[in-house]
């Protein structure tokens, strides 16, 4: 305890619970492997490693709001649009 | 142009969940069923968040017509960067035969009140699909109008607006004060994070009720009838290709 990463990590840990709310297979699928993702690198110490961690966490961020974006898009598209070509 | 930008948005049934019809057909089950901001609604506030974060415009007020839960819809937009939030308070019998005629009145009373330049809406909502809300405020404003907007640039006191048209693309100057109404490729709209959505609750949501803005919401439509879509028929499967010419036949393909 009192590691000063320990905040970082919860945001990110937040952050991700939060994102999960939406994700296509279910917010519990997504939580179990949030959780286990997290709990795996539990024990890690090294703090220039924990940054690494996180930095990670803040790609899925990137990659999981990327992912939200291009399935509206696409069901919008496919709803509204004619089929090009 | 700096001034202030009204923006719609709409509580609507989530995109991704299966609509289902209520067995009296009187209209869709809405009851514990998901419901988040309509997307093209999203397009529009971006639009307008845009126009701030270029220093272009100075304020960017968010509305939303309709019952206690439009106020999420709002705080979904203020944590996208919009300024400050109306909630136009419309319940029961009025909100469930609010439509776009009554939504565009309040609208332009708005837009006076607060004596916006613009007004961004989506181009519709993609619950009713009506479609109509931006060009009835333009009309009851007596404002021009930029529908379909695929592409919104301001060139002093006037904006460039490429609107998507059958079969290509329109390019129009309009003058302001003016509405226009985005369409699904203005823009890529940001992800309301979770702690925008916790910053955005220090921002002010005004709460109004139409009898204050004059508006009489009374409707001329009345809905007879909501059915689901006729359902897809089953395909046949054929042995060889005779049968399947012999079908074609049959339906009068070939």
């Amino acid at each position: 305890m009192g590691n000063p990463l320990r905040g970082e990590v919860v945001r990110l840990y937040k952050n991700l619970l939060f994102l999960g709310r939406e994700y296509p297979k279910g917010t519990v699928y997504f939580r179990e492997r949030l959780k286990a993702a997290f709990m795996k690198n539990k024990d890690e110490t090294d703090p220039e490693k924990i940054k690494k961690l996180v930095a990670k966490g803040d790609f899925v961020i990137k990659e999981l709001e990327a992912l939200y974006f291009l399935r509206k898009y696409r069901t919008l598209k496919k709803r509204y649009y004619e089929p090009e070509e | 142009m700096s001034g202030r930008v009204l923006v719609g948005v709409k509580r609507v049934i989530d995109y991704a969940v299966k609509i289902r019809v209520k067995p009296d057909n009187s209209g869709v089950v809405t009851d514990g069923v998901k419901h988040s901001m309509n997307p093209f609604c999203e397009i529009a506030v971006e639009e307008a968040v845009k126009l701030k974060e270029k220093k272009l415009i100075k304020e960017v007020v968010a509305v939303s017509c309709g019952p206690q839960q439009a106020q999420e819809t709002i705080r979904t937009a203020l944590a996208m960067g919009a300024d400050r939030g109306i909630h136009v308070e419309v319940s029961g019998k009025d909100y469930e035969t609010l439509g776009p005629l009554q939504v565009s009145k309040i609208f332009a009373a708005l837009a006076k009140k607060e004596e916006a330049q613009l007004v961004i809406l989506g181009k519709q909502a993609i619950d009713d699909d009506c479609n109509q809300t931006g060009q009835m405020t333009a009309a009851l404003l007596d404002w021009p109008q930029g529908t379909f907007a695929s592409e919104v640039s301001l060139e002093g006191d006037k904006i460039k607006v490429v609107r998507e048209i059958d079969g290509g693309l329109e390019t129009i100057k309009i003058s302001t004060p003016a509405v226009v109404t985005a369409d699904l490729r203005l823009n890529t709209p940001r992800y309301a994070t979770l702690p925008n959505i916790m910053k955005a609750k220090k921002k002010k949501i005004a709460n109004v009720k139409p009898a204050d803005l004059g508006v009489d919401l009374t409707s001329r439509v009345e809905v007879l009838r909501v059915d689901e879509p006729p359902q897809r028929q089953a395909g046949v499967k054929v042995e060889t290709v005779e049968d399947l010419v012999g079908k074609l036949k049959e339906a009068g393909r070939v």
